[in-house]
């Protein structure tokens, strides 16, 4: 058990190490989020009727903490495409540590990254004229951790069954950009057509935002087009779906060829 | 009990017989040679022996623990140097080593202690905080040794430790690996197609397209293909075969202006040639016989191929090109 934890904190901070020694992904991974809340939510505020109560940019904006989230929790998954393609795989692999350990290890290490630009973010609140409290943000910091573990597993998860960068590239952005445009990040999730509402319904990243609203604008907590579902129900998706992609992406790595 | 204990193992891929039942023993404390050509399947048995691959029948073991069943036993006692480098170049060497203390279970007050005396003994202690990808070939190659025996393994697997370095750097990863059993107190399991390299092992098994094709200790070996040749040049090498005729029964053949002169303890025959010769002798010149003998008599032929030390190379600055440009 001890060298497991020992494991998990290895791979955790090999991860950091060389996040920290990479500084310009981390640049050039914040432009997309910047871009999406000043340029998509800034033009649509004008085109979108203001009834949901507040300006549409204050709105996307649990959206957006969503898809900083996304995007590097999921693309974090690619070290394990480069650990296999590089061969550093195989260290973990012949070790004598659980396969759990090394698939938690890296989850966590995606947490961690997409955690700190999803603050980074955050930070930007008073920018477009949203007010949030003091004892607000650990919630929502605490909140943008689990979904991005849970979306970190999901990458490890898809990154199992790839050996290389290319067709691992071409499934992710296949995977992410619907993810997140049937998330309810950028428009409530029951005003879609019902086939399209099902498909959000099966999207844990629709909860992760959802939740996020709920700790973003407290206040509002009866406002009927910010909320879907119910706070209780959006962390349970997360805290299955977190553990059955650990799981199954766990298996994976054991299984032999 | 021997360390490891493989017994007739076999691995298909599709429809090739990568390794064809195969069964071997190591003892302990020994360094044991897999010699052959590429593709005879060398790293196919290593993935299996070190729980990457489940074989497709047969059985593997190592200090009796079951290779498949028992995988976490297996891999607390073994250190593997794979073929292809599997150190992380972004890091430093020391994290690196530290990385693999921690994956290893090395308790943590050790670590420092560990780590330094490992790069000191590779000769890279005053490299220690360069990142990996500063390092030359050979660099690499001692790194991952010394952290293939950081956590005190039983058995070290070496994959062609020496492919693709220069003989200078060869020279010396073999030193360096000739002494592990030794200091290290670790059976020492190697692959490598350079035959000259496998002379520094206890046992030989050869193998070639999925099957050992013989197994014994060097010496061994090499008596299978007769015994030693004595070159001599002499000031009349007529009169010279006519007198060892004479006087030592030793029928020397003349070739090329030299006598040649099979023996089978060559270098215990030479003094007594010479002082029955006595002063007719101008040089001597003793030829053994090599394992690329062995193995060119047991497959008809050569094991040679020097091309897949550079095919590697490429390979590995093809990837680093094209992580350099895929990931932006
Ligand atoms: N993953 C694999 N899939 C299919 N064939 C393989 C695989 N690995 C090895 N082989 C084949 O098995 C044979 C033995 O390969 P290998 O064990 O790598 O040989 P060696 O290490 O002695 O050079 C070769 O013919 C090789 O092409
Ligand atoms: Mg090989």
């Amino acid at each position: 058990m001890s060298t497991d934890l020992n494991a998990i904190y290895v791979i955790v901070a090999r991860e950091l190490i060389k996040f920290v020694r990479e500084k310009g992904k981390l640049v050039s991974t914040l432009a997309r989020p910047l871009i999406w809340l000043f340029l998509v939510g800034g033009g649509m505020s004008r085109v979108v009727s203001p009834d949901m109560g507040m300006p549409y940019m204050q709105f996307i904006f649990p959206g957006i903490l969503g898809m900083t989230i996304l995007f590097s929790s999921i693309f974090s998954s690619i070290s394990i495409i480069w650990d296999k393609e590089f061969g550093f795989m195989k260290e973990m692999l012949v070790a004598p540590v659980s396969r759990f350990s090394i698939v938690v290890g890296k989850a966590l290490s995606g947490t961690l990254v997409s955690t700190i630009q999803a603050v980074i973010i955050l930070l930007l609140f008073p920018v477009i004229g949203l007010k949030i409290d003091a004892v607000q943000i650990p919630l929502i910091v605490f909140m943008c951790m689990g979904l991005a573990f849970c979306l970190a597993s999901l990458g490890i998860l898809i990154a199992t069954f790839y050996e290389n960068f290319e067709s691992f590239s071409v499934i992710m952005n296949f995977i992410v950009m619907p993810m997140f445009f049937l998330s309810g990040a950028m428009y409530p999730v029951k005003t879609l057509p019902p086939a399209l509402g099902l498909l959000t319904m099966l999207n844990p990243l629709t909860y992760g935002i959802d939740a996020l609203k709920y700790m973003v604008f407290p206040a509002k907590g009866g406002l009927s087009l910010t909320h879907d579902f119910s706070l209780a129900v959006d962390i349970a998706v997360i805290a299955v779906c977190s553990t059955v992609f650990v799981l199954i992406a766990g298996i994976m790595f054991e299984r032999k060829k | 009990m021997p360390i490891i204990k493989v017994e007739n193992l076999t691995k298909h891929f599709g429809p090739v017989a990568a390794v064809d039942g195969i069964a071997f023993e190591v003892e302990k404390n020994s360094i044991f040679g897999f010699l052959g050509p590429n593709g005879a399947g060398k790293t196919t048995t290593i993935n299996i022996l070190c729980t990457l691959l489940s074989p497709t029948s047969g059985k593997a073991a190592i200090d009796g623990h079951d290779c498949m069943t028992r995988s976490s036993e297996v891999r607390k006692k073994i250190g593997i140097v794979f073929q292809d480098t599997t150190l992380d170049k972004e890091l430093t060497a020391y994290e690196n080593l530290s990385f693999h203390a921690y994956l290893y279970g090395v308790p943590k007050d050790l670590h420092k202690k560990k780590i330094d005396a490992a790069l000191d003994f590779i000769g890279l202690y005053d490299r220690k905080d360069d990142q990996v990808k500063k390092f030359s070939g050979g660099m690499k190659r001692r790194l991952e040794v010394a952290r293939g025996i950081i956590h005190e393994p039983a058995v070290l697997f070496l994959d062609e430790p020496t492919l693709g370095l220069d003989p200078q750097s060869r020279a010396n990863l073999w030193e360096f690996i000739s002494k592990l059993p030794e200091k290290s107190g670790v059976t020492v399991f190697m692959t490598t197609h350079y035959m000259e390299e496998a002379e520094i092992c206890n046992r030989i098994a050869i193998i070639d397209k999925g099957r050992i094709i013989v197994n014994g200790t060097p010496e061994e070996l090499k008596k299978m293909v007769g015994g030693d040749v004595i070159y001599l040049k002499t000031t009349n090498n007529k009169l010279a075969a006519e007198e060892l005729k004479k006087t030592m029964g030793i029928g020397a053949e003349e070739k090329n202006g030299e006598l040649f002169i099979q023996a089978v303890r060559g270098d215990a025959c030479i003094p007594k040639l010479i002082s029955s010769l006595a002063d007719m002798v101008l040089s001597v010149r003793l030829q053994r016989p090599t394992l690329n003998d062995v193995f060119l008599k047991l497959t008809g032929k050569a094991i040679r191929d020097e091309a897949q030390g550079s095919g590697d190379e490429l390979k590995d600055s093809i990837r680093s090109y094209r992580k350099k440009f895929d990931k932006k």
